[in-house]
């Protein structure tokens, strides 16, 4: 009876959002008499930061301050309609779609500004603190806090813009098959190692090497607790998550945290991530997404690593130790494929 | 079966409230008592996010019965910090500690214990104390990592 230890990689193509049917996200954009910016969506941020980064986008594209932008999600009665928050898909359409609102908005308030200020639109620039100012002159300058109140008082007109980003329904051509579902694929590979008990067929992951492969990382920190929690997940969907087996029958199933296990903060393996950023052509200021891609390559080089082990192959998630002693078992022990 | 006048200090401060027969103190603190920060995950005792600090040890609120903490000391992430957050607070926002953040009152309470008698603890220690917090999307590295951080800046209001 032994510990064993193997390596195993996977990589992984992943493409951003889904097409099912068409995959739309609406965003909407208004100024406030005060000057700050409200973002109305129907997105959902839950947890994976989609208020920050699209609080992000929309200041960039305004020009105005981040704090000056409050982005309100998750009303599918009063926001513009989105898909969803899934397959990664936040980031890069509810992004884009912020970008088209906010650039109509923008236009409308440098036109407000331009009419305070007796000046041509196209000569102003936003300086990202607040003001507006003649290019190269910005000793003529007003406040976008005083041109959204001119607009708002004075002018009658409203500051506000619409956006909609939409990857249309793909469908499959006859003769060859081909579609074009996505238009953007992140990327990620990783390199586990672990270490298989062939006494108790336990297995322990001992490091990950990964690197992902984002677009452009719109805020890094974000992306890399994304990346460090989601491939934590993936190991737990390799190893441990499960509503089965449920003996003797069904009625027997996990049904609260004490039987449906994790690992815990005990069973962390160090995970030593690369980010690489390629900004992509289509997406906002080159952002793709990192949501769920980080988990996935985890899955198949856990098993992978397993197999590298003890020589057994694992094809049904998650590698417990029950699979593993019974394909042990059917192969007469351990066979590893190479001594580390 | 009548209610029982529940006399205890929450987060310093002296309160009395009215506990069903056999109410567990999560309930009691939530619905009794309107303090919402500790947390409903699984109510029996696997999840740690109703952890709140009973005279300083940390326990599961939905497995303490409230007639328990007749007379005793209850803290909450309510009580944490002043005008300012706590020193665990802030690490925990420095560090990215919480996504969904239902866990974190309770990762908060667990590590408010542990460094209120260990005020610098390995990583083990930082582990071992936190190892009845599930977490569902961190992964429980920055969590450790704001604690140590905690730790080591040493602020203790």
């Amino acid at each position: 009876m032994a510990l064993h230890r193997g390596r195993g990689f996977a990589a992984v193509n992943y493409p951003i959002g889904m097409n099912l049917g068409g995959d739309p996200s609406q965003a909407l954009v208004h100024a406030n008499p005060d000057g700050k910016f409200t973002v109305t969506l129907s997105s959902i941020d839950l947890g994976q930061g989609m208020k920050s980064v699209v609080r992000q986008i929309a200041a960039e594209t305004l020009g105005v301050p981040v704090e000056d932008v409050y982005v309100d999600t998750a009303d599918s009665d009063t926001g513009p309609h989105c898909m969803g928050s899934f397959a990664s898909r936040g980031t890069h359409r509810v992004g884009n779609a912020v970008i088209q609102a906010a650039q109509e908005a923008r236009a409308i308030l440098l036109e407000a500004a331009a009419e305070e200020l007796e000046v041509d639109a196209a000569d102003l620039v936003t300086d990202g603190e607040g003001n507006i100012h003649v290019r190269g002159t910005p000793a003529r300058t007003i406040t976008v806090m005083a041109a959204a109140q001119a607009a708002q008082f004075r002018q009658g007109r409203t500051i506000a813009g619409r956006g909609i980003f939409l990857i249309p329904l793909s469908d499959v051509d006859p003769e060859t098959g081909e579609m074009t579902p996505v238009s953007c694929f992140a990327h990620a590979a990783m390199l586990v190692e672990v270490e298989v008990d062939d006494e108790t067929g336990e297995v322990r992951v001992l490091d990950m090497k990964s690197a992902y492969e984002v677009g452009r990382a719109l805020n890094p920190k974000l992306v890399e607790q994304q990346l460090r929690g989601g491939a934590w997940m993936g190991m737990s969907h390799a190893l441990w998550e499960t509503t089965e087996p449920c003996y003797p029958d069904r009625s027997h199933r996990p049904v609260d945290f004490t039987h449906y296990l994790m690992p815990g903060p005990g069973d962390l393996a160090p995970h030593h991530i690369s980010i690489l950023e390629r900004p992509a052509p289509d997406g906002p200021y080159g952002g793709k997404g990192p949501g769920e891609m980080c988990a996935n390559p985890v899955l198949p080089a856990v098993v992978n690593a397993i197999y590298d082990a003890v020589g057994v192959r694992i094809d049904e998630l998650p590698a417990t130790p029950e699979k593993i002693l019974r394909a042990l078992k059917a192969q007469g022990g351990a066979r590893p494929k190479r001594r580390l | 079966m009548p209610k029982k006048p529940i006399t205890f200090v929450l987060n310093g401060a002296e309160r009395a409230a009215f506990a069903d027969p056999g109410q567990n103190l999560l309930d009691f603190l939530r619905r009794g008592v309107g303090d919402l920060t500790p947390k409903y995950g699984c109510g029996q005792g696997g999840c740690g996010a109703c952890t709140v600090l009973l005279d300083g040890e940390p326990v599961l609120a939905c497995l303490t019965l409230a007639e328990a903490v007749e007379g005793r000391r209850v803290d909450t992430v309510a009580g944490l910090g002043g005008p300012a957050p706590h020193p665990l607070q802030e690490a925990f926002m420095a560090h990215f500690a919480a996504q969904c953040g239902y866990c974190t009152p309770g990762m908060l309470m667990s590590a408010k214990a542990l460094l209120d008698r260990n005020p610098r603890p390995t990583r083990e220690e930082v582990i071992e104390a936190i190892s009845g917090n599930l977490c569902r999307c961190t992964g429980y590295e920055p969590i450790i990592a704001a604690i140590l951080s905690a730790a080591a800046s040493g602020a203790r209001p």
